[in-house]
């Protein structure tokens, strides 16, 4: 089977994001491969082991992005490819998932390709079923379980009111949820031949397609007012005691 | 101006945003609410009393369980018919899937999780958060129709008004699919986090209560689950009383105390609800970063130096099986349940 795992880099959580001339710094914080893509990889390769076959790991995104790639390859996938292109600077999600579609062609297609549930940075949630839809391929979203079955995948999706049970035929694009399991960290073997690997890149050119024209742009970009967050310690002589004057705090607040 | 609200739910129970959608597009003109599905009288009526001037009405066996590319490929043929300005919907997951679907077939884009709406000259501009919440940004879309999904409880729910009624019109279903839904396991207690005004939650603190002794047999592992269950009960009491719903840190989730749906965080739900209170939860960025919007913040734990207590409003430390009980109590009282 072969897959294709899609994964972003994304600055660390804890970074301290600001806006530096309208444009967004986060210093000299790490990136890092999206969490939830680890998830993305993970699944990849637990479908790998179980049906055996190929692992591939691709983004799109800048130079430095071959580190986040560098992680997949560590975890297990079997190789990596990079898009990057200057002409990418301003590309939107639809625009990103275009890309997405054009270079998964250009490896030859898949079985499945498998997404995280969103990045860190923009956090549409939008890429993998604008993906699905430009290469019309089934949409099996939100997956904590996957299953296949006979060229069918079978998926239960992490919903807020259950787990609702969607099927179709491969290729599929998939998107996962923490609930498929825990990302492996890279083993040792890994890590020493992902920081051999030569990941090459793809310009646009080489994955035959245009610079999607944006049609979202951003206008302006600021930083949230601080909140003011003087907290107040509750004591008191007994829990009852403590519980009294928190629960007046609490009705002063009118939240209730 | 014409805006499309897709009015979002889950076998007849709306998504109490797709109303606060439904005011927005007020503002602009005239409000068309989306109603796809089987049995929706109950909700056309309600779209109606929300203030909606027409409702379009998709009733389709084969649209009885929600499926993204029937779903997508129904909406973006009504909007292809009747070229709306704007289509808004809730944020959800389903809406992030068909929004994003029905973007590609009107070529257009969709914003996102919006938290602010204007309109500049003839221009949508819509504010959301990026980078955790950390920046805010403005957006625009040359696109048309704009899509957006916006945030629940950031705009305002217009008031409804019993007996309203407007235009029914019937749609027609595009039933066409790539996939199958084989309808839903044993359902997981509807979790409502996004819209819930108040959230009290459990740590990896709610299985710390040495003086519990489990059931005879049980090994270690068993031994704290079970007792973080007699911590959630506390936690759920708590959470009932103040008409809220419970949420968890990753810890309590990985730990087997409670299922995924309750998480929240960088890899659970971001929630902006009035009242959190977070019981036995250390306070790690990754949980931070989906909560800190929360209008009140209340911290309880044992440890004086846990970080949580820097995002705090009100903070205790003590033991959650002593406070959170004699908390839920004093509000019985005072509230005079
Ligand atoms: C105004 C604007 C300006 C932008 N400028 C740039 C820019 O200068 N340079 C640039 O490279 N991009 C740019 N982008 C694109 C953007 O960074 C994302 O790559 C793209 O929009 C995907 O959306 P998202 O991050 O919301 O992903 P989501 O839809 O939240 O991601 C869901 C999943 O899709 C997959 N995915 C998302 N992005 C990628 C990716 N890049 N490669 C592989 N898989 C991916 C991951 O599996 C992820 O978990 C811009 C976007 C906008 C809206
Ligand atoms: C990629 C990634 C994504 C993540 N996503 C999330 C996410 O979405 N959500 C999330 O929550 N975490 C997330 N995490 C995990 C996060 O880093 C923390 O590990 C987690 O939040 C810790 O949970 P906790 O506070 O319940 O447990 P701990 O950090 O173990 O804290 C338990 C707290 O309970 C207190 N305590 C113990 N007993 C009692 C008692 N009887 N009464 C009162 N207090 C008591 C202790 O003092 C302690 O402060 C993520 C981590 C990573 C790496």
């Amino acid at each position: 089977m072969k897959i294709i795992a899609c994964i972003k880099q994304v600055p660390d959580s804890e970074a301290k994001v600001k806006t530096e001339g309208g444009q967004v710094s986060w210093g000299d914080a790490p990136l890092v491969i999206n969490p939830f893509d680890e998830y993305a990889v993970e699944g990849a390769l637990q479908q790998k082991e179980a049906s055996g076959g190929t692992v591939t790991a691709l983004c799109v995104g800048g130079e430095s992005a071959k580190d986040a790639l560098k992680h997949a390859l560590a975890m297990g996938a079997d190789d990596a490819v990079l898009v990057s292109d200057a002409a990418l600077n301003d590309i939107d999600t639809v625009g990103a998932a275009r890309v997405l579609a054009a270079a998964i062609n250009k490896i030859g297609g898949a079985d499945m390709v498998i997404f995280g549930r969103q990045t860190l940075d923009n956090g549409a949630g939008l890429t993998p079923a604008q993906t699905a839809r430009i290469i019309g391929w089934p949409m099996l979203g939100l997956a904590g379980q996957i299953k296949v079955d006979a060229g069918s995948v079978s998926v239960e999706r992490v919903l807020e009111e259950g787990r609702q049970t969607v099927s179709a035929k491969m290729p599929v694009v998939l998107s996962v949820v923490q609930s498929i399991g825990e990302p492996r960290y890279p083993s040792f073997m890994g890590i020493r031949k992902a920081s051999k690997a030569t990941i090459p890149v793809w310009s646009l050119a080489d994955i035959n397609t245009a610079a999607p024209a944006p049609v979202i742009t951003r206008t302006e970009l600021t930083t949230p007012p601080a909140q003011e967050k003087e907290v107040e310690m509750i004591t008191g002589e007994s829990a009852a005691d403590i519980a009294d004057k928190l629960a007046d705090k609490i009705l002063a607040e009118k939240v209730l | 101006m014409k805006t499309f609200v897709y009015i979002d739910h889950f076998k007849g129970e709306v998504q109490p945003a797709s109303w606060e959608a439904i005011g927005l597009a007020k503002n602009y003109g005239t409000a068309v609410a989306l109603v796809f599905g089987a049995d929706t009288d109950e909700i056309t009526k309600a779209a109606f009393e929300y203030g909606a001037d027409e409702v379009i009405v998709v009733d389709d066996a084969a649209l009885t369980d929600y499926l993204a590319e029937p779903y997508a490929s129904t909406l973006s043929a009504l909007a292809a018919s009747s070229s709306p300005d704007l289509i808004l919907f809730p944020t959800t997951a389903r809406t992030r899937e068909m929004a994003a679907m029905s973007a590609v077939d009107l070529s257009t884009g969709v914003l996102t999780d919006v938290t602010g709406f204007e309109m500049n000259g003839d221009q949508f501009v819509a504010t959301r958060p990026i980078y955790e919440g950390k920046l805010l940004e403005k957006t625009v879309c040359s696109g048309k129709p704009v899509m957006a999904t916006i945030r629940g409880r950031v705009f305002p729910k217009p008031a409804r008004e019993s007996g309203k009624t407007g235009t029914l019109t019937k749609g027609v279903a595009k039933t066409d699919t790539l996939s199958t839904a084989h309808g839903y396991s044993a359902a997981e207690s509807a979790v409502n986090l996004g819209d819930a005004a108040v959230i009290v939650s459990g740590g990896r603190g709610v299985s710390n209560n040495p003086s519990l002794t489990p059931p005879a047999g049980m090994d270690e592992k068993q031994a704290e689950v079970w007792r973080a269950q007699q911590g959630f009960a506390l936690i759920t009491d708590l959470a009932v009383l103040l008409g809220g719903a419970v949420g968890a840190s990753r810890a309590a989730v990985d730990g087997g105390y409670i299922t995924y749906a309750h998480q929240v965080g960088q890899t659970g739900k971001v929630v902006t609800p009035d009242l959190y209170i977070a019981c036995g939860i250390s306070g790690a960025i990754q949980h931070l970063v989906g909560m800190r919007n929360a209008k009140v913040i209340v911290a309880i734990n044992k440890d004086a130096d846990a970080p949580v207590f820097k995002q705090a409003r009100y903070g205790v430390v003590g033991d959650l099986f002593a406070i959170v009980p004699a908390l839920t109590e004093a509000m019985k009282k005072k509230m005079g349940k």
